[in-house]
């Protein structure tokens, strides 16, 4: 589904990715980790066809990027830390934007999907600017998942939201998850992501510094893991890449 | 998923989407028309008293008065448009959508043309009303639309650059100005003519420059946009 | 950095020579005008810094172009180079104008086609260089200067047109002399000869200017990209 081959990202002298690989097969969930700084939100937005790779290949859904932009975008969901919701409208309204912006057919099934899965319903009709965090975050994702994407990302989705915030947002990840898409998460929030994901991946030093499964994980716990990926440390059953640049 | 079997089709209802969006926006929270509308009847109040408007002169300055105040207001538009997209994230939602970019120019410089032309509405007559003078006269809302089509297919490209940097509030006036310089000056004397009922040979070089400038910058903004929104 | 190509310093030595050499033509060889005598030799250097600062303009949008194209940021400092060396020339050409202007036409400034262009054209530049300091990405502030220089140079002939346009119908009501008129004292060989030398000197200086410019820009990019290894 995701397939990154040698990325290199600069800005102006500063280069953040240093010939990161990354693969990602369908239905798979993996958790990016990785320290401030580390590139994770400028890979996502790389992968989101929103920024454009200095060098290297980037394919999702099968097409590459920059060139098949478009065609990645409508097969694509993305959730960041900011809801990318329009406050002076209703969610309803702010659904039914993004739907044609889409050009999703038959709009109004949609959204009563939508917002019966996001357990919006009482709220549909009103401004999005009352909304708590939470709930501007839950329909975010519905925002997300309008078009059916087969490819998700999520960029630290669980910031600014509180405990109970954070388990609704769990669930509704689960379920969103659980239907056969592949998702890519950046989180700091070792915890709540050890739950969700299926993979771990840490990007450090501009590529990913190391990458196991979850089943992998067993003696470990995940932090020891991260801590080590982190220190350079080779661990067992563990993918380690080192800078190409 | 959206099918690209109607490109075109979805192209046009990206533009509208962003259009309605918009103006529903503006009908609840009604800051930026507000903004515009206070901004230019103030500008009109002061320009009472920089400037004498006698009577016998009023037919000559007002068109000059009338564009200053469009051409300032304009900018509080075409500011807080694109403030609203960039500050929220927005932005990114709409280049996260799989349409051609210019769509969001386009839909973008609707939204924008329409702002101005409402305020031009409800400007004009207050106007007429104040000064004694009757403006509305068909001519001169045709200038009034030639002139705002001119003013915001410039202004929404180079708002869509002041927004991205740091002087942003400051930096569109300085960018857009000297650029819109042949739109002011046409829509002024297009504008006098038909105040001072000129015979229409003389007012046609003045909408040739218009519809000329319209064209030409609608269609350079839209080959352009891609490398002014993008990252 | 690489050390000053031998092209550079010939070039060095050339405009310094070819400027002595403009000066002695002014002063030594073309001949004084009946009217205006010395005030008239101001003509020669205002003619070729306003030669030169459109020139600048054309390179500048040149310049932008193709780094939209090609994306090699190494056209967007000949970009700006372009831009900060013909706001300053320009604007010579601006302030001998005025001084070449009170005399024959009896005021500094007057509202025709060109001169309004002129000031239209240095807000351009002058909003340019704005532009650039609002911007911290190099490859973005990159991008946004081609287009602007691109939008000014279509929209600085429209206003050319459109004003000459508006002074055909209005003529320019002040002024004593006829304000079209630019120039149009009659020009004897040797004073159109020492018209060409000055252009070609200050093209000359131009080009060197630019070239030295570029080069600092240039150094300017390693020093950022040396800072930012030190910083790691």
């Amino acid at each position: 589904m995701i397939k990154v081959h040698r990325l290199v990202k600069r800005f102006g002298a500063k280069t953040v990715l240093r010939g990161l690989d990354f693969e990602v097969k369908q239905g798979e969930f993996v958790a990016l980790l990785g320290p401030n700084g580390a590139g994770k939100t400028t890979f996502l937005r790389i992968l989101a066809s929103l920024s454009r790779p200095t060098l290297g290949e980037v394919h999702v859904s099968g097409y590459a990027l920059p060139s098949q932009a478009a065609a990645v975008r409508a097969r694509l969901g993305v959730v960041t830390h900011q809801p990318l919701l329009y406050g002076d409208l209703t969610a309803e309204e702010n659904l039914r934007f993004y739907g044609r912006m889409y050009g999703i057919p038959e709009i109004n099934q949609k959204i009563n999907e939508v917002i019966e899965i996001l357990g919006l319903t009482l709220r549909r009709a009103d401004l999005v600017r009352t909304f708590s965090r939470g709930m501007q975050q839950r329909l975010a994702i519905g925002r997300a998942i309008l078009h059916d994407p087969e490819v998700m990302l999520f960029d630290e989705p669980h910031t600014g939201l509180d405990q109970d915030a954070c388990d609704m947002l769990d669930r509704l990840l689960r379920d969103v998850a659980g239907r056969g898409r592949t998702v890519v998460m950046t989180s700091h929030d070792l915890a709540r992501v050890e739950n969700l994901a299926t993979r771990f991946d840490v990007l450090a030093r501009g590529v990913i510094a190391a990458s196991t499964a979850r089943v992998n994980l067993g003696k470990y716990n995940l932090l020891d893991f991260y801590r080590q990926s982190m220190a350079g440390i080779p661990g067992k059953n563990v993918n380690q890449q080192t800078p190409v640049i | 998923m959206s099918t690209s079997k109607r490109p075109l089709f979805d192209y046009l209802k990206a533009i509208g989407a962003i259009v309605w969006k918009d103006l529903a926006a503006e009908i609840r929270s009604r800051e930026l028309l507000s903004a515009m509308l206070v901004f230019a009847l103030l500008v009109i109040l002061i320009f009472n008293f920089a400037i004498e408007l006698q009577p016998a002169l009023r037919t000559t300055i007002t068109p000059g008065v009338l564009w200053v105040t469009f051409a300032f207001a304009g900018t509080l538009g075409l500011n807080r448009s694109m403030a609203i997209e960039k500050d929220r994230g927005c932005l990114d939602g709409l280049l996260l959508a799989p349409v051609d970019r210019s769509a969001i120019y386009f839909g973008k410089a609707f939204s924008n043309l329409a702002f101005m032309l409402i305020v031009a509405l409800i400007v004009l007559p207050i106007y007429s009303l104040l000064y004694n003078i009757n403006i509305i006269i068909p001519g001169l809302l045709l200038v009034v639309l030639l002139g705002s089509i001119g003013y915001v297919a410039v202004g929404t490209l180079l708002s869509s650059m002041a927004v991205q940097t740091r002087t942003r509030d400051v930096l569109l006036p300085v960018l857009l100005f000297p650029v819109i310089v042949p739109v002011l000056l046409a829509a002024v004397k297009a504008s006098s003519g038909f105040l001072q009922n000129l015979p229409m040979n003389e007012i046609w070089p003045w909408l040739n420059i218009l519809i000329a400038y319209d064209v030409i910058f609608i269609a350079v903004a839209f080959i352009v946009f891609d490398y002014v929104i993008e990252e | 950095m690489k050390p000053q190509p031998k092209t550079l310093t010939f070039l060095t030595v050339l405009s310094v020579t070819l400027f002595i050499g403009a000066l002695a033509m002014v002063f030594l060889y073309a001949p004084l005008e009946a009217v205006m005598n010395y005030v008239q030799k101001i003509f020669y250097f205002h003619i070729a810094n306003a030669w030169v600062g459109m020139l600048g303009f054309i390179v500048a949008a040149t310049a932008g172009v193709v780094y939209l194209v090609k994306k090699d940021l190494k056209w967007d400092i000949v970009e700006m180079a372009a831009v900060e060396i013909s706001l300053v020339f320009f604007l010579i050409a601006i302030i001998t104008g005025s001084i070449w202007a009170k005399p024959s036409w009896g005021t500094f400034w007057t509202w025709d086609a060109r001169l309004t262009t002129a000031a239209i054209l240095e807000m351009i530049y002058l909003a340019y260089l704005l532009l650039r300091k609002g911007i911290e990405d190099p490859e973005r502030r990159a991008r946004f200067s081609a287009v602007y220089t691109l939008i000014g140079a279509i929209s600085v002939p429209v206003s050319f047109l459109s004003i000459r346009i508006w002074q055909t119908i209005h003529p320019a009501v002040i002024g004593s002399g006829n304000s079209s008129a630019q120039g149009s004292f009659g020009m004897t060989a040797p004073m159109l000869m020492t018209m060409f030398f000055c252009l070609a000197t200050f093209s000359v200086i131009f080009v060197t200017l630019l070239w030295y410019r570029v080069r600092l820009g240039r150094l300017a990019e390693q020093v950022d990209q040396l800072k930012y290894q030190f910083m790691q």
